[in-house]
């Protein structure tokens, strides 16, 4: 199936970016579907489920931190890596570039807020 | 421009589908509606030379993921092969440099559906594939050539042969360079000066995917050959084709035949494989110097028919301009101040790129004339080739400079940089005083 497609080839289970390490790129999902999780005290959360034309790693263009969550993929996937200095240079001419991950990253706060607001509400809000 | 302003695009090739695009997407972003007629003749489902704009289809690195980062994904059925590698010929030996990331970064592509007289129709057509994507977001495809336009009371008038004129506030001019299109913008009053253009050559060789694997992998396949007039050369692999691919001064068919006989060539290509085999060919015009003023009053020139990069990356040229244009008609605004101010800088900055361009071309040609000079250039890649991970100076340059995927200032930049010097300067030295050393790339030990 990932004859033809452009990026690297992942296989299901491969880790493409690991948590904890360094990047600086970010990635487009060409063919197939990724899992993002997070590790925390030894657990894994599954934090979202991404699809053809999904970024991820965006971070690392905007900030020097390592990797906040491992991303793997789930069967095959081809997925694209986008350089952070092309990535900025085209920006600084044309900053429309940065508007779908802008658009992308708004999605996430949306969902984190829905995800928070729906954890009060299942939780008592101070202890009794 | 406000809700429904008229737009026409004259031409549908990457510079007018990506305009459309782009103008249509930035317009719903702050709420206007505009109305757009694309005017394109070609039907991009079908073979040369109906559906096909003559090129030799590599979608570069850069254009790639600026495309991908924009939302435009290429899909399987449009890219007949990533490619992951080059690998330069000279008479001296060949070299094979890999992509940094060993992953399939360019996209070889074909423009219509494939060659004359093709018996399967496996892949999509890229500039179908745009259009489809402009298609989508609401343009109206009017699949006529555009016979007659003029400017008349501040508004633009398009005549077709079947269709009454019609009227626009904007129209953008995006008809590339083989066209008789530009005779009539010569003579419309709308102030149109053309490029300069140059013939080029590109034929197509039916070898069938598995020939292809095995012999030319997912490598373009670069020549760097001492033949008067020729500046570059290319073997291009897709699916079930391979393009050859001719860049130069008013290349012609002695030109062609010298280098497809050349060893380097046959060397290659798969054995059997005959350089006057029946093939689909053609001589697509190239843009070398931009059009002076590619804008007037409610009129952008974009793409090939207006200021492009030389030798490289045209599609990625084409793209730049467009952006910038529809950005500046949303945004700013559509008369020629506006597009002075905000549409001119990014071609201004191609033609300045495209200076240094030429001085690299220049030192490319001393380099194609000089032996000791192309061995100890390969000598100074294979060694970096060798020593994996280690600082790929001249791999990198090379590897921008044979994909467009870089400005050729900071190729240039990148050449002064003392390390390179150095090297360059030793490797030129030892060259002087050795003789040629065969250094086969890995590539046709690693398929066989
Ligand atoms: C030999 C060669 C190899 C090349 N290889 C590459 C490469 O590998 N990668 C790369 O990025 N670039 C390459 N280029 C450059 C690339 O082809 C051009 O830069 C690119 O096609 C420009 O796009 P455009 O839309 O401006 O023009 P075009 O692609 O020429 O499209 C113009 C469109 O306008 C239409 N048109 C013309 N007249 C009219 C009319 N009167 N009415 C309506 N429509 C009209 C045509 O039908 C056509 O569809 C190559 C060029 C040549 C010559």
């Amino acid at each position: 199936m990932v004859k033809g497609s452009l990026g690297k080839v992942y296989r299901k289970g491969d880790t493409i970016i690991r948590q904890g390490e360094s990047g600086d790129c970010m990635y487009v999902i060409q063919l197939g579907q990724v899992e993002v999780v997070q590790e925390m005290d030894g657990e894994e959360i599954r934090l979202a489920e991404l699809h053809e034309g999904d970024f991820f790693g965006e971070m690392a263009i905007f900030e020097r931190e390592v990797r906040s969550a491992t991303v793997r993929s789930l069967g095959d996937s081809s997925v694209l890596t986008v350089d952070k200095k092309n990535f900025l240079r085209r920006i600084q001419e044309d900053p429309s570039l940065a508007f779908r991950l802008v658009q992308s990253m708004s999605g996430r706060i949306r969902k984190m807020s829905e995800t928070v607001t729906g954890l009060r509400l299942t939780k008592p809000p101070w202890p009794h | 421009m406000d809700d429904g302003s008229r737009v026409a695009v004259v031409g549908g090739g990457p510079a007018g589908s990506l305009f459309t695009y782009f103008l249509l997407e930035m317009a719903e972003r702050i709420g206007i509606e505009l109305l757009v007629d694309v005017y394109e003749p070609r039907d991009f489902s079908r073979p040369a030379p109906h559906g096909c704009n003559m090129c030799g289809g590599i979608i570069s690195e850069s254009l790639v993921q600026n495309l991908a980062t924009d939302g435009i994904n290429l899909p399987p059925m449009i890219v007949q092969r990533g490619i992951d590698s080059y690998c330069m010929h000279m008479d001296v030996g060949e070299v094979h440099i890999d992509n940094p990331l060993f992953e399939k970064r360019i996209a070889a592509v074909y423009r219509g559906s494939g060659p004359k007289g093709i018996k399967e129709m496996k892949w999509g057509s890229f500039d179908g594939h745009l259009q489809s994507l402009s298609d989508k977001k609401g343009a109206r495809i009017i699949d006529e050539k555009v016979t007659d336009l003029r400017r008349e009371d501040g508004r633009l008038f398009i005549k077709t042969k079947t269709r009454p004129e019609q009227s626009y506030s904007l129209m953008a001019v995006a008809t590339g360079v083989n066209t008789a299109a530009l005779k009539l913008l010569q003579k419309s009053d709308l102030g149109y000066q053309p490029p300069r253009t140059t013939k080029t050559a590109i034929r197509e060789y039916l070898l069938g995917a598995e020939t292809i694997e095995k012999y030319l992998g997912t490598s373009m396949h670069v020549f760097l050959l001492d033949i008067p007039r020729l500046t570059f050369a290319a073997i291009i692999p897709k699916g079930d084709y391979a393009t050859v691919c001719l860049l130069g001064d008013k290349i012609d068919s002695n030109l062609l035949e010298t280098f497809l006989n050349a060893p380097e060539v046959k060397g290659c290509m798969p054995p059997g494989w005959q350089w006057d085999q029946p093939a689909c060919q053609c001589s697509p015009r190239m843009n070398v110097s931009g059009s002076p003023l590619p804008f007037g009053d409610q009129v952008v020139f974009l793409g090939d028919c207006g200021v492009t990069r030389l030798y490289k990356d045209g599609i990625g040229a084409a793209y730049r301009a467009a952006k910038a244009a529809a950005s500046t008609a949303v945004f700013h605004g559509i008369s020629a101040e506006d597009f002075r101010k905000h549409y001119l800088p990014a071609c201004q900055k191609m033609t300045t790129d495209n200076m240094i361009g030429k001085v690299i071309f220049w030192f490319t040609k001393i380099i194609q004339r000089l032996r000791f000079a192309r061995r100890g250039i390969l000598n100074m890649t294979a060694k970096e080739q060798e020593k994996k991970g280690g600082n790929q100076i001249i791999s990198m340059v090379l590897w921008d400079m044979f994909t467009g995927s870089a400005p050729y200032r900071e190729i240039f930049i990148r050449t002064l940089h003392p390390l390179f010097l150095i090297r360059l300067a030793w490797h030129l030295f030892i060259a002087l005083f050795s003789s040629d050393k065969d250094r086969k790339s890995g590539l046709r030990r690693k398929n066989t």
